[in-house]
């Protein structure tokens, strides 16, 4: 439907062009991470990112000042991600494979372990320096039309499209 | 410290329906990302934009209706973190982050959902990212008082 309509409004062949994969899977899904984050911020005021798990968990191991300041939250933020996962896992069952069959509902990325790995160790710096990640930022920073998330969204948004192009014109493999 | 106790559970509810829509909108998968970046498909606009105006009606109405959340007595306000130079080096660390992995950290969770075991290489990457910085930036501050207390 949502598809449909956007094909109506732009013309086939631009939404092929733009949109390989249609709009609404990426609409949808847009929504329900809004959801997500209007549910948790309707019953507690919280507008949670998903950044600051990795600090928080981190102060169960270490007793640092940059961890330990975030030990009261530190245990529903570990909920918060094992909902983000267990949502994750109900879709992959849904959708990947057969529906509601644990037999061939896994799927895994082709990008190379040390792309994962190094970018990762920079996503890990990187949130934590920069006050918030795509959800923190992205989500719930741009939903609050703060200016400093709309800077941070801009600024890693750019970056990493100038990444991804230069790697990418590199010619280095997934 | 006592908490309703529909606190947790709700926190586990908008869990599972962020993680679900990652998984549906496929950003739980780097190659997506990496598309997306490479202006090979657009449609990720459409995750963040859709997840921030949802949100942002809420941030913005919410506060009108009524002055606290009703499971902690939290005031509704807006997410307002205050802009200084890390905002830019971080951003920019994060980016170059996310273009050579397609991987962040909510879409990262929600990729080890999906059954992506491999996305443990970069969770592991970002707990070690997120030490280090936090050694490097404890070192003064562990003789001063703890910085600003975080939400609870």
């Amino acid at each position: 439907m949502i598809d449909a309509a956007a094909a109506d409004l732009l013309g086939a062949g631009t939404v092929d062009a733009l949109f390989p994969n249609g709009i609404s899977r990426y609409a949808i899904g847009g929504l329900l991470v809004g959801l997500g984050t209007v549910l948790i911020y309707l019953g507690t005021g919280i507008t949670a990112g998903a950044s600051t798990f990795l600090e928080s968990t981190l102060s169960y191991v270490s007793g640092r000042s940059r961890f330990a300041q975030y030990r009261a939250s530190r245990d529903w933020r570990v909920v918060f991600t094992l909902g983000i996962i267990g949502g994750a896992a109900v879709y992959a069952l849904i959708y990947q494979g057969d529906p509601w069959s644990i037999a061939d509902s896994a799927w895994t990325t082709e990008v190379s372990p040390w792309r994962l790995f190094l970018g990762g160790i920079l996503v890990g710096i990187g949130t934590r320096v920069g006050k918030g990640c795509t959800s923190g930022h992205g989500i719930c920073g741009v939903g609050s039309v703060s200016r400093t998330s709309l800077v941070g969204v801009a600024t890693f948004l750019v970056v990493a499209i100038v990444t991804a192009n230069a790697v990418s014109a590199l010619g280095v493999g997934l | 410290m006592s908490r309703h106790p529909l606190f947790m559970p709700l926190i586990l509810v908008g869990g599972l329906v962020f993680g679900f829509g990652l998984g549906f909108s496929h950003m739980a998968r780097p190659e997506v990302v990496l598309d997306f970046l490479t202006f090979d498909d657009f449609g990720l606009l459409f995750v963040m934009f859709g997840g921030s105006i949802v949100a942002g009606i809420a941030f913005w109405t919410l506060p009108k209706l009524r002055g606290s959340a009703p499971l902690t007595g939290r005031p509704y306000g807006r997410r307002l973190k205050s802009f200084d130079r890390d905002v830019l080096v971080g951003g920019s660390i994060f980016g170059v982050g996310w273009g050579l992995s397609g991987i962040c950290p909510g879409a990262a969770y929600a990729s080890l959902g999906v059954g992506n075991w491999p996305i443990l290489y970069a969770i592991g990457g970002m707990f070690v990212g997120a030490y280090a910085q936090g050694v490097w930036r404890s070192r003064d501050a562990d003789d001063a008082p703890a910085a600003a207390p975080s939400d609870d």
